[in-house]
């Protein structure tokens, strides 16, 4: 597959990994902020090519692991709701609210139904005229424009059986509260390729100019993720910080106008509570008056409803990269991909659930 | 992410994060997924209650020594939804699934069984157009079916159709096959690429416009098994990797042998459109269920034999090898990775499904 | 985060007022929505998110990333 599998290329892996370890020459600590940048590292074996002194620390670039505990359970209690087809990208399937989860709501009698794209979504609205289609809509930059066209297309249509639950969280809030933390590790980060596709570059720059840490905007092939990697190790060894844009053949300053003139359509700035982390000032979206009409939260009324986050999850030091999973008392005891506790056991991006799947063995 | 697993005095590794028994209280759909959870029911609550060395082999079949004969006999239910698919339907891949679960042991198919499910108002034009696919299947394979039953359930009360099919086989004197006899050294041959059934399904659940190019892979594998056996070629054991993908048999096969595998993930063979279905759905084609190919382990120096003898039968054309067991890291599946990296394969909990992270 | 894969973009149509087109990715083709990247024409390569075009390949900037690889295969022993 063209611009993909080239990115792959095992020679070229070996030659970037080699130039790291000539470069490295005292430990750092990089974060890779995407979910999906910490899948590829592990499920490649990237982190086995580096050396002992650079060390990845995940970050918490999962829109699934970060979504709050009080927003799943609305979520349930709307899918629960007698009519209602409730639609869902697959990684939400199976994060548990308080009591259980979509997959568990479907086996009780709700219509759940996978859907690949927001406009899958509301092709069901059309399809189905006399039920209420909601979609639950989350993601980070790189998904809230999908989003975004699917209300701008559902308003212009009239369909008025359509609504969204929106819950988008954005990256640079997040990267700023990991790096104001007063116990933050992180020197480095491997920014997120495809928000800055659509988000562009200058927000980053701010942080760099801020804070003074490189960021290493790059994608989520073997390639380019060593490529982020090598950057950020030539920035810290050198005493730079810049944003630098390791992912051109995809990411431009400017990011993707006609996707960020749809967010500001449709989407205000709000703050946002983070499973783990908190609340974040000005770190999510919520859908504009304009569009009050297709937002789930104003259409359905599903008050009273009571939300236990766990008391012995500390995914929050997790996600902010001051502790690893194997610290956790209740890692995959009490706390498994099956039964997670909290955030980063929840999805198969997060830090727990990725050291848990993808555990490792000691040099023998 | 380094330092998780210690070498244990032994010199083998263990994991310093142990993976405990899951405190749940009622069945999920994970424990009919083939992962974690369906091998942590088998093991800890049916395989204890039955107890018997036929049982406790767990391979695809049982040997069940009659007289002088040694009877292969197996059961399995079908529960795919939806229950037509591109490349097939329930009733072909019942049929030919059951035959393969004959074949890998080695036996010659006999007979099968085959009993329904029904939920009540299932169109009886999509009952007879299942029961012709299981007529078809049972007729190109040379098995016929001898017993059945047939049960309807409340509407709401199974999802559409469910079938469960038996079968018996005789496995033919001198012939041993069974996942006791994989040892170190063996060489691990796959029959053909992997993924088809599996993506075929779920690409369909999502809609992905398909033009044929995603089908189901079901097909009946016995005359391949038989030309194998024929080869002379000192094969040890056969699997064949329905749900759970080829992960979940080479998982299976290290833990419950206690042995090594190491296997290469370039080496291993995907048709480009399940590739391509795969990278936009987020699924990982190692994980994904097949229904008419086989792993199968091989003594070293007989591997070019069988691979041989393989590519001479349609369903063997594309065989190729994947990987060696070893004595080191037993119970251990170590993937190199297509940039030489490496990782350990581990049984997912539940079914993949697919992601948009 | 963020799964999006490159394709080909090998024809493209209107329906309910939005552009989009089909791509291809190694075998299989689906229908992607072209609105976020509405000068993409065919034969360009689009990377593509829950069924939207986010952005559109830079050959150029792919073969500079190249020719620096190249060039640190080289120096590298």
């Amino acid at each position: 597959m063209k611009f993909l599998d080239e990115y792959r290329d095992a020679d070229t892996c070996s030659q970037l990994a080699r130039e790291i370890r000539r470069e490295t020459k005292r430990p750092h600590v990089i974060m890779e902020v995407c979910g999906g940048q910490t899948h590829s590292i592990l499920r490649y074996g990237l982190d086995r090519l580096l050396p002992e002194e650079v060390e990845l620390v995940h970050g918490p670039g999962c829109p699934v692991c970060v979504t709050a505990l009080a927003m799943i359970d609305r979520a349930h209690a709307i899918a629960k709701l007698p009519g209602v087809i409730f639609t869902s990208f697959g990684d939400m399937l199976r994060v548990p609210g308080s009591e259980t989860d979509l997959l568990g709501l479907r086996a009780r009698g709700a219509d759940v139904r996978v859907v690949y794209s927001p406009l899958d979504a509301l092709a069901l609205a059309r399809a189905n005229p006399e039920r209420r289609v909601v979609f639950f809509g989350i993601g980070f930059e790189t998904t809230a424009p999908a989003n975004a066209m699917a209300l701008i297309a559902a308003r212009r249509e009239q369909l008025s059986n359509f609504s969204m639950l929106a819950s988008h969280v954005l990256v640079p809030p997040a990267i700023e509260g990991i790096l104001s933390s007063s116990d933050n590790r992180v020197q480095a980060f491997l920014g997120p390729g495809h928000v800055c596709a659509i988000t562009g570059l200058a927000e980053y720059e701010d942080l760099v100019a801020r804070y003074r840490v490189p960021i290493a905007i790059t994608g989520f092939e073997p390639v380019d993720l060593l490529r982020g990697v090598l950057a950020a190790v030539r920035q810290l060894e050198s005493g730079t910080a810049t944003v630098e844009n390791v992912y051109a053949r995809n990411v431009g300053y400017d990011g993707n106008k006609a996707a960020r003139d749809a967010l500001s359509e449709v989407f205000e700035v709000v703050d946002r509570d983070w499973r783990g982390l908190g609340s974040i000032p000005r770190s999510g979206y919520r859908i504009t008056e304009r569009y009050r009409v297709h937002d789930a939260d104003h259409v359905f009324d599903v008050a009273g409803i009571t939300t236990r986050e766990p008391e012995s999850c500390i995914s929050g030091l997790i996600l902010r990269g001051v502790k690893k999973p194997c610290d956790c008392s209740e890692f995959g005891s009490a706390c498994t991909p099956l039964r997670p506790l909290g955030a980063t056991m929840v999805s198969s991006e997060g830090a727990c659930a990725a050291y848990y799947a993808h555990r490792r063995p000691v040099a023998s | 992410m380094r330092g998780l697993l210690r070498a244990s005095q032994a010199g083998g590794i263990v994991t310093s994060c142990p993976i405990p028994i899951d405190q749940t209280d009622r069945i999920l759909l994970g424990h009919g997924a083939g992962g974690k959870l369906t091998a942590q029911l088998i093991e800890q609550l049916i395989v204890p209650a039955f107890a018997n060395p036929m049982l406790s082999r767990l391979d695809d079949q049982a040997i069940v020594p009659v007289g002088a004969e040694q009877l292969a006999f197996t059961t399995d239910s079908y529960v795919v939804s939806p229950i037509f698919f591109p490349g097939g339907d329930i009733g072909e891949l019942a049929v030919n699934g059951t035959i393969n679960d004959l074949a890998v042991g080695g036996a010659t198919p006999i007979a099968l069984s085959l009993a329904f499910i029904l939920e009540e108002g299932l169109p009886i034009a999509d009952l007879r157009r299942v029961i012709e696919s299981a007529r078809r299947a049972a007729a190109r394979a040379g098995v016929p079916i001898v017993t059945g039953d047939t049960k309807v359930v409340e509407r709401g009360h199974g999802d559409q159709l469910f079938i469960n099919t038996s079968g018996i086989g005789v496995v033919p004197a001198g012939v041993r096959l069974g996942s006791a006899h994989v040892r170190p050294g063996d060489a691990i041959v796959l029959s053909g690429p992997i993924g088809d059934h599996g993506v075929a399904i779920m690409a369909h659940r999502a809609g992905l416009e398909l033009d044929g190019a995603l089908a189901s892979d079901t097909a009946a594998l016995h005359t391949l098994c038989a030309a194998i056996v024929r080869s002379g070629a000192d094969v040890h054991a056969m699997r064949d990797p329905t749900r759970g993908g080829v992960a979940a048999t080479l998982v299976e096969i290290a833990t419950r042998q206690q042995v090594g595998i190491e296997a290469d993930e370039a080496a291993i063979l995907v048709r480009e459109p399940v590739r391509g279905a795969c990278e936009l759905l987020g699924l990982d084609p190692l994980l994904v269920a097949n229904e008419g190919k086989l792993i199968a382990f091989v003594a070293a120096p007989d591997a070019d034999r069988l691979l041989d003898a393989m590519h001479e039968h349609p369903l063997g054309r594309h065989a190729h090898r994947i990987g060696v067991v070893t004595d080191r890291h037993p119970s251990v599946v170590e993937l190199a990775t297509p940039i030489r990296g490496r990782r350990i394969l581990d049984l997912p909990f539940a079914e993949p499904l697919p992601r948009i992270c | 985060m963020c799964l999006a894969i490159p394709g080909e973009l090998v024809e493209t149509r209107e329906r309910h007022g939005m552009r989009f087109g089909d791509v291809q990715f190694g075998g299989i083709t689906r229908e992607v929505c072209l609105e976020y990247q509405p000068n993409a024409v065919i034969g360009d390569f689009v990377l593509v998110h829950v069924g939207f075009a986010i952005s559109t390949i830079d050959r150029a900037e792919a073969a500079r990333t190249w020719q620096l690889l190249r060039e640190l295969g080289e120096e590298v022993p």
